[in-house]
């Protein structure tokens, strides 16, 4: 979990966390280039309609917006990925610009996951995670929500620091 | 759409009178709660993006989560397409509506 040490971000990430950092964030590279579909609940939590009632003025937003968007999201993402050791754990230093990068991309990471999990208001994480287990312990829901829980904390400890 | 070249024409007179109709006033920016953002952040983006001081962002935070949406700012329709799609960067669920 990340605290502030002499003006930067600091945090040491075991090799396992490393592994699932790089993974969420080349998903979210991965949805945002080769597989970027707006008819992908995803992409449209990614990219709301920005006029919710009128089609065209959303289509006409997206043509002046989206491509800006679209880049600012990947160079986010490829800050994590920048700035993760490779292929073990060590520890990750960021200064202000790349750590609210990181806190932009992990938002993504969870917004990502949040609509394939089908997290709505009101959902116990706890729960769902005690449910998936009980129905099979070696399950993709148990990794996914254990990640999405993971990113969770990470923002926030992340976040923290930026305000303290 | 903003940023596009006002059609060629006469200048007009214009009406003497304050009371003409504010273009610049009829449009807001609405941020939606959704089931993901955690709380602490969307205070922050509020108080990074409009510099809101921290109550007033708080609050604004408040009012989505517990209303389901809030006005977050009031301007131009230009204006308020670039506030939206900076808080669709920050990954809030905001949309563009008259006020």
């Amino acid at each position: 979990m990340f605290r502030r040490q002499a003006g930067r971000y600091v945090a040491t990430f075991a090799v396992d966390e490393v592994r699932v950092l790089r993974k969420v964030a080349s998903e979210v590279v991965g949805l945002l280039t080769d597989g970027f579909d707006h008819t992908d609940p995803v992409v449209g939590r990614l990219f709301p309609a920005v006029y919710p009632k009128d089609a065209s003025g959303t289509a006409e937003f997206r043509r002046y917006t989206e491509g800006d968007l679209k880049t600012a999201k990947i160079d986010q993402a490829g800050a994590i990925l920048a700035a993760l050791p490779d292929e073990a754990g060590g520890e990750v230093r960021l200064d202000a610009e790349a750590a609210e990068a990181w806190l932009r991309a992990l938002n993504d990471a969870r917004l990502a996951m949040g609509v394939r999990l089908e997290i709505k208001d009101g959902t116990d994480l706890g729960e769902e995670l005690d449910d998936a287990v009980t129905e099979d312990p070696g399950s993709s829901r148990v990794f996914q929500l254990s990640v999405y829980a993971y990113l969770g904390y990470l923002q926030e400890s992340l976040l923290n620091a930026l305000i303290d | 759409m903003g940023g596009m070249a006002a059609p060629q024409v006469a200048p007009v007179e214009t009406p003497a009178t304050d009371d003409v109709p504010a273009p610049d006033r009829q449009w807001v920016t609405i941020v939606w709660d959704d089931p993901v953002n955690l709380m602490t952040y969307v205070t922050w983006v509020f108080q990074k993006l409009f510099g809101y001081s921290r109550e007033r962002a708080e609050q604004l935070m408040l009012d989505v989560h517990h209303k389901g949406r809030a006005v977050v700012s009031t301007g131009a329709r230009e204006r308020m397409e670039h506030d939206a799609s900076q808080l669709h960067a920050y990954g809030l669920w905001a949309t563009v509506d008259r006020s």
